[in-house]
């Protein structure tokens, strides 16, 4: 059994239903990519797994959360709080801001262990300072007592990462953990994270926008449109034979060598809002593949015969009829 | 490792240090020496007053500044400045303990109702802005009226005078300070909300309370004088600037130095403790903040 499994999750904040039927999977030892345009649901599904959806006045309406055979989406707040940091780990997206600025990056990461391993004052910090020299991060000791202001972003990032493992998490969930640094960097915290999942065997769900970030560390694929999900599949397959035509249009998006200038796509449009999701299949106004059917039904997200599961009826009509 | 990973050694900068900042313009020199010698004075009074301050020698009563008695004596034949000494410390140690427990109450009640919300939150701000709605000084003097004179009345009263304002402040920083990100990665550790609040909101809104608390303290002795001239304050023979200047006040022309002395030390008192707020302000870089109350 897969170490989490979301099943058909839909969530309602306010009346809205920003997520609808959102299903997948994730091994230990696992990489899940995340992906889709900003507004697709990426972040709420994350927040659905760590249970936080009341902070936002929001609820799971619908579905299911399983996480190593609990269900989450039945649990009492105070059993979620002692899952969170100590089983499930979240890495956000901006390293600048999620470090307090009055407290020593040290004390922040002992917080965690001392908060979920029970450690004292000094048994913390030589955990802390162990993992920070594993996570490679140069005079570990010493950056230990700094405060964040003192630190260079990718830095910050690796104090954040290592927060999140200073419990020994099974599950990882990092929200676009890339967005906010150099593309050097990127690279190299990417590189961190997949060493992690090899070494330790956690599973890792990588919410992200960049489909090259996808491409070099996922094993498997999630597409979401609108709060829906658009395709999934192995990373393999995705890229060399992407079925859904928004999947076709996001890895267009990847600049590639020997491309001439101005022979980059953008995907026409934008996400729609909440509020005023398209009826039928959510990407009929911006699908170049659209038939006649697809603003009067939802597409269901069917298995394919080659693996990988697709929501979009052009795919379905190509499968049936040849 | 690669370049990314360099990060600013650590080392003690006193010139960029808040005490360096503040020490540093003239203003906040002179007002913090003035106050660290007037503390010292107030610690060792006993040891460096001329007097005793309630040995009364009525041969010598209401006599002039003169180098036996350098701020003269009042009708009682007592040192005047050796009385304004013991006085420093009545009026400094009511009025930074009041402010101190003012301020710490009001910091708990702002930051559970800013963080908590709800019906805690109108609750609280509702009884802070009754209270807030009244002066300092009447909400004081009603409230000693109902506990009765004395130091400890005179202490209870100035912490409940200023409790709305720190209540005010905090509650404003906490609901700034909530929505910022490392406040959700916490949340997303599993922290409680006691460890939220206490651990990283509270030393977060510190530095605007403090200051504030500090400004307050400015207030606080002129509240004390103003319940010790009434006589609702320090109860004789307990010297207090307030209870000074008014026995000083029968004799203003005969001795205007019973009254004259101590008024003038609480006015440079406060004065020196509003430039080193001002100083303090700067040097924190927390106008923004305190504009909120």
């Amino acid at each position: 059994m897969a170490l989490l499994e979301v099943s058909d999750l839909s969530i309602d904040i306010a009346g809205i239903k920003p997520l609808d039927g959102i299903g997948f999977s994730v091994d230990e030892g696992r990489i899940l990519g995340l992906v889709g345009e900003s507004g697709s649901g990426k972040s709420l599904t994350a927040l659905s797994i760590m249970g936080l959806l009341p902070l936002i006045g929001g609820r799971v309406e619908r579905g299911s959360i399983r996480f190593d055979g609990i269900e989450l989406t039945a649990q009492p707040e105070p059993a979620l709080r002692r899952l969170r940091g100590r089983r499930i780990a979240f890495i956000s997206q901006n390293p600048m801001t999620s470090l307090d600025p009055v407290m020593r990056v040290g004390a922040q990461i002992d917080q965690v262990s001392r908060l979920h391993l029970g450690l004292d004052a000094k048994a913390a910090a030589a955990r802390s300072i162990a993992l920070m020299e594993r996570l490679r991060i140069p005079a570990a000791a010493t950056v230990y007592h700094h405060y964040p202001h003192e630190l260079s972003g990718g830095m910050k990032q690796r104090i954040v990462i290592t927060m999140a493992l200073s419990a020994d998490p099974d599950l990882i969930i990092a929200d676009e953990p890339t967005t906010a640094l150099d593309v050097t960097i990127q690279a190299q915290i990417v590189q961190l994270l997949m060493e992690l999942v090899r070494d330790r065997g956690v599973a890792l769900i990588l919410i992200t926008h960049d489909m090259g970030v996808v491409a070099q560390a996922c094993d498997h694929v999630v597409v979401l449109y609108a709060g829906r999900v658009a395709e999934s599949n192995g990373v393999k397959e995705i890229f060399a034979a992407p079925r859904h035509p928004y999947t076709k249009a996001l890895i267009r998006c990847i600049p590639r060598d020997g491309m001439t200038p101005g022979s980059l796509a953008g995907i026409p449009g934008s996400v729609p809002s909440v509020a005023k999701y398209p009826s039928g299949c959510r990407f009929h106004p911006r699908c170049p593949d659209v038939l006649k059917i697809c603003p009067e039904a939802v597409p269901p997200l069917e298995p394919q015969p080659f693996g990988g599961a697709v929501a979009c009826h052009a795919v379905a009509a190509r499968v049936t009829h040849g | 490792m690669s370049a990314e990973a360099t990060f600013t050694p650590r080392r003690a900068d006193f010139r960029r240090s808040v005490a360096g900042k503040v020490l540093s313009t003239p203003k906040g020199a002179i007002a913090g020496a003035y106050l660290f010698l007037l503390v010292l004075l107030a610690i060792f009074a006993p040891w460096i007053t001329p007097y005793p301050y309630d040995a009364q020698n009525l041969q010598v009563a209401s006599q002039a500044p003169s180098w036996a008695h350098w701020l003269g004596t009042d009708e009682f034949g007592r040192d005047v400045l050796s009385r304004i000494i013991y006085g420093a410390r009545t009026s400094l140690s009511v009025s930074t303990t009041a402010i101190a427990v003012s301020v710490f109450v009001g910091m708990v009640l702002g930051a559970a109702a800013g963080y908590f919300g709800g019906l805690l939150d109108r609750a609280v701000t509702t009884v802070v802005d009754l209270s807030w709605s009244f002066p300092e000084i009447l909400l004081a003097l009603i409230l000693v009226a109902i506990v009765g004179p004395g130091l400890h009345s005179t202490m209870f009263a100035i912490g409940i005078a200023y409790l709305a304002q720190f209540t005010r402040l905090t509650r404003a920083q906490i609901l700034s300070l909530k929505g910022e990100t490392y406040v959700e990665a916490t949340i997303n550790l599993g922290a409680s909300h006691a460890h939220i609040v206490f651990r990283h909101l509270m030393p977060n809104a510190l530095a605007p309370v403090i200051v504030c608390g500090m400004l307050a303290t400015g207030d606080a002795i002129i509240l004390e004088a103003t319940l010790g001239f009434f006589g609702l304050g320090a109860q004789p023979p307990v010297p207090s600037w307030g209870a000074m200047m008014s026995s000083g006040s029968a004799l203003i022309f005969k001795a205007p130095w019973i009254i004259i002395f101590p008024g003038l030390v609480v006015a440079i008192s406060v004065i020196a403790i509003n430039l080193f707020g001002d100083a303090l302000i700067r040097a924190l870089d927390i106008r923004a903040s305190l504009r909120e109350v």
